[in-house]
């Protein structure tokens, strides 16, 4: 019986000890269209993806491929039945060539068993090819490839099993947006060919660009599905939360007048990495910091911070010239520094919520001696737990169990209860899902009007343009303009960051 | 958890052997380990904070040979016992300074260690055992208060003062977030390079006393001294719920876990089975340990991930 769909799952439903993750989802996918699959954290997108691929089994429903109802015993078993999956952390060994990685475990062998190593080349290169990367030589090792490629490696990889419906978790989270570009173009070269294509991803508007439908999960549950172009971003979001998320961004009570400026940099520079940059922040204003990746935006962060040298230029906190040479000089004298990646440089993820929220100001729990006392940091991890709304049932569960969201939000309630006069905020919402965000941007706002300053870096135009009173554009490591944000554009801001305008300042 | 296999082990014990319970047994026991429990109070603090020192064994034998040579030479108890613990240090600093500031990985630059001053003791010592020490320098290990021997009271005081520092003081805590997430430590202000560095010479002087006890406790200086001594302190240290990454691990843990070995091989002596099996039984121990901890572990991951989706 040939069915219209290439893939799909009625009344999926997947229990775990304590919770269903997964409750009567239904999926449909057709073949050659790109179907995107979005929800909050904790909607199921990952249980469902985990189970189309093989690797868990659902407690009831079915799934079917090309109109067929089967069932998979293992993720090898998926790939033979044509469903093939990409990962966000890749699979790939760095250490071997791209024709090992793409063919691991199933390389073509001659008479006596060894590797046919021509053959393994050649049918390598015919699918680079696919991509017109047929000039990459399949002997290059991994390890040596930019990400963006490597990415289309571990693609390749999941090619090669022929399937019908391959699916990308979180594709994009480490690509340029000039490897988006490519990767969206991989995508459509592989729809072409009928293949379709389940799309994973917290960038809602990368849906709008790529995908052809959608399926909303929320709490476990089937929202809907809908043709992309019947629908718009509210539509996404709102079903995505339950509720109409009016005004994500806020604004800026204008009876908080701005105050005097609290930091000033003057042609920071180091070596290769930026130069010349000054602006300034001041108490209660969120400056953002936009650019393309690259641009340097971090590296002055992080030395403004004292992670990284300053080798030139200086820099004024409330007037007063300052240089720290480390996090610790920048702690004591009020700077803080929300880290890019919370996961490797920001969160202890073994540790305990508690734990993480003190970990930058152990010296306040001591009540004077040199001993830590476990009350006073209890109290405050509760405190923070419930002024912050941390989902979490103690203070003593472990970081790595939280969602992004609430991982993130451990992050700023460690920062922002410092009492910071700037506090540095490196992309606060990557990986945060819809409600998480907004409710950081809330605390960002409270910061700010607290007295506070506070420096933005984010990619994210939508959020740069809606939380910021100032933008500072970078672009390959100096400023290459300062903008109002009630009258800058996305076009404007896209335009300084890629270069094509020179210097257009705020007076 | 291990208090409770320590415990096990102890009455099991008490039923099976007569003379378990004994005063000298007991007493044999503690000395035992005493050398090695006193390097571990120290060697806990470095694998908290992600670090590892292979070469604790050869410490101790070096700076038992100088301080036999500085004795024999004629210099005076103190100064001799002096230089001794500073030349620990010295070492611990040597250690460090290559892994911290060089960025060289600590299993790579400690093993070398072992190798240089395990050979730097041979060259002092000419090959030979430093004996006839000065009574006055054997009295630090061979006096006792009451009925138990002063290696035993060093050990005791220095475990109890390094668990209540390691884990309750501000300063120590600092090494478990080291251990936990070196960059995020360093982010959240923590002196993550001055710390290590500053484990690395804990743990030389730590095992500089040691050598020093030891030494004063044989009346005599060996250039075998500390053999393989690494080995068991590491593996006390992981008994006592350290892992090899960092973050976790305590001093108590530590002792107990050098107790359960102690306990072990005391067992295994007194149940009349053959000596060469305490090696391999030690091994077990370790790996059953791990295994323990690990599958403790894995149940309450698996608990608490559902309980939080």
């Amino acid at each position: 019986m040939k069915s219209e769909y290439a893939l799909e799952a009625r009344g999926i439903t997947k229990t775990f000890p304590g919770v269903r993750a997964l409750d009567g989802v239904d999926l449909r996918v057709r073949g050659g269209e790109v179907h995107a699959l979005v929800g909050e954290n904790g909607a199921g997108k990952s249980t469902l993806m985990l189970t189309l691929s093989g690797i868990y089994k659902p407690d009831e429903g079915e799934i079917l491929v090309g109109g067929e109802p089967v069932v998979f015993t293992s993720p090898e078993d998926a790939a033979k039945k044509g469903i093939g999956i990409v990962f966000q952390e890749l699979s790939l060994v760095p250490s071997l060539s791209i024709a090992e990685n793409v063919f691991a475990n199933r390389q073509p062998v001659d008479r006596i068993g060894f590797v046919d190593r021509p053959v393994l080349r050649k049918k390598t290169s015919e699918l680079l090819a696919l991509f017109e990367l047929d000039s990459l030589d399949p002997d290059t090792l991994v390890r040596s490839l930019p990400l963006a490629q490597q990415q289309v490696v571990e693609i390749l990889k999941a090619i090669s099993h022929n399937p019908g419906v391959l699916i990308l978790d979180e594709p994009t989270s480490s690509l340029t947006e000039n490897e988006i570009k490519d990767l969206f173009r991989n995508i459509r070269t592989l729809t072409a060919r009928g293949i379709a294509c389940i799309y994973i991803s917290h960038h809602l508007n990368e849906i709008f660009d790529i995908a052809d439908t959608v399926t909303i999960l929320r709490d476990g549950r089937f929202v809907c599905d809908a043709r992309v172009k019947d629908i718009d971003e509210d539509f996404l979001v709102s079903n995505m939360v339950g509720r109409t998320i009016v005004d994500m961004y806020g604004m800026r009570n204008p009876a908080d007048k701005l105050g005097d400026v609290r930091f000033e940099a003057r042609g920071l520079g180091r070596e290769g990495v930026f130069s010349g940059v000054g602006f300034t922040v001041r108490a209660g204003e969120i400056v953002a910091f936009a650019g393309l990746v690259g641009a340097g935006r971090t590296e002055v962060g992080r030395a403004i911070f004292g992670a990284e040298p300053v080798e030139s230029g200086e820099m004024l906190l409330d007037g007063m010239k300052v240089n720290p040479r480390s996090p610790r000089e920048a702690i004591a004298i009020g700077i803080g520094y929300l880290s890019e990646d919370r996961k490797s440089q920001g969160l202890f993820l073994d540790f305990s919520v508690r734990a993480n929220l003190v970990a930058n100001h152990l010296d306040d729990f001591c009540a004077g001696s040199p001993f830590i006392r476990e009350t006073l940091t209890g109290d405050w991890a509760n405190k923070a737990i419930s002024d912050y709304r941390i989902a979490t049932p103690d203070a003593e569960r472990p970081v790595k169990n939280l969602s992004g969201g609430n991982q993130q939000k451990v992050l700023a309630a460690e920062w922002i209860g410092i009492g910071p006069k700037l506090l540095i905020v490196d992309e606060p919402t990557r990986g945060v899902d819809v409600g998480a965000k907004s409710e950081i941007y809330v605390l960002l706002r409270k910061l700010a009007a607290g007295g506070a300053a506070v420096m933005l870096i984010s990619s994210d135009l939508s959020e740069v343009l809606g939380l910021a009173d100032r933008i500072v554009v970078m672009k390959s490591g100096a400023v290459a303009g300062i903008l109002d944000s009630s009258s800058a554009t996305e076009e404007g801001v896209i335009a300084l960051a890629a270069g094509a305008v020179q210097g257009a300042y705020l007076s | 958890m291990i208090f409770l296999i320590v415990s096990g082990i102890f009455i099991a014990m008490t039923f099976a052997s007569p003379y378990f319970l004994s005063e000298g047994n007991l007493l044999a026991l503690l000395l035992g380990l005493s050398i090695e429990a006193i390097i571990a109070v120290a060697m806990t603090n470095l694998m908290v904070s992600g670090g590892f020192d292979m070469s604790v064994g050869s410490i101790v034998a070096f700076t038992g040979a100088v301080t036999a040579t500085l004795l024999k030479s004629g210099f005076p108890v103190v100064p001799a016992v002096v230089v001794g613990l500073a030349i620990g240090a010295a070492i611990g600093l040597f250690n460090g300074f290559i892994v911290s500031k060089l960025g060289i990985n600590a299993f790579v630059t400690t093993l070398s260690s072992l190798s240089l001053f395990r050979g730097l003791t041979l060259i002092v010592s000419r090959g030979q055992n430093i004996a006839n020490l000065p009574d006055s320098f054997k009295a630090i290990g061979q006096t006792k208060l009451g009925i138990v021997q002063t290696p035993i009271l060093i050990a005791a005081i220095l475990i109890i003062c390094g668990d209540i520092l390691l884990r309750r003081s501000r300063f120590f805590r600092q090494s478990y977030y080291i251990g936990g997430n070196e960059k995020a430590a360093r982010l959240s202000g923590i002196p993550v390079d001055r710390m290590k560095l500053l484990g690395y010479v804990l743990t030389g002087l730590f095992a500089g006393i040691a050598g020093i006890v030891m030494t004063s406790r044989l009346g005599a200086a060996s250039m075998t001294a500390g053999t393989g001594l690494e080995l068991r302190v590491i593996t006390a240290v992981i008994i006592g719920g350290a892992s090899l990454q960092g973050g976790e691990g305590t001093v108590l843990g530590a002792f107990l876990g050098s107790l359960l070995m102690a306990l072990i091989t005391n067992a295994l002596t007194l149940l009349g089975v053959d000596v060469y099996w305490q090696t391999f039984v030690i091994g077990g121990t370790l790996l059953v340990a791990v295994l323990i901890d690990r599958f403790g572990k894995l149940r309450k991951e698996r608990t608490v991930k559902v309980t939080t989706k």
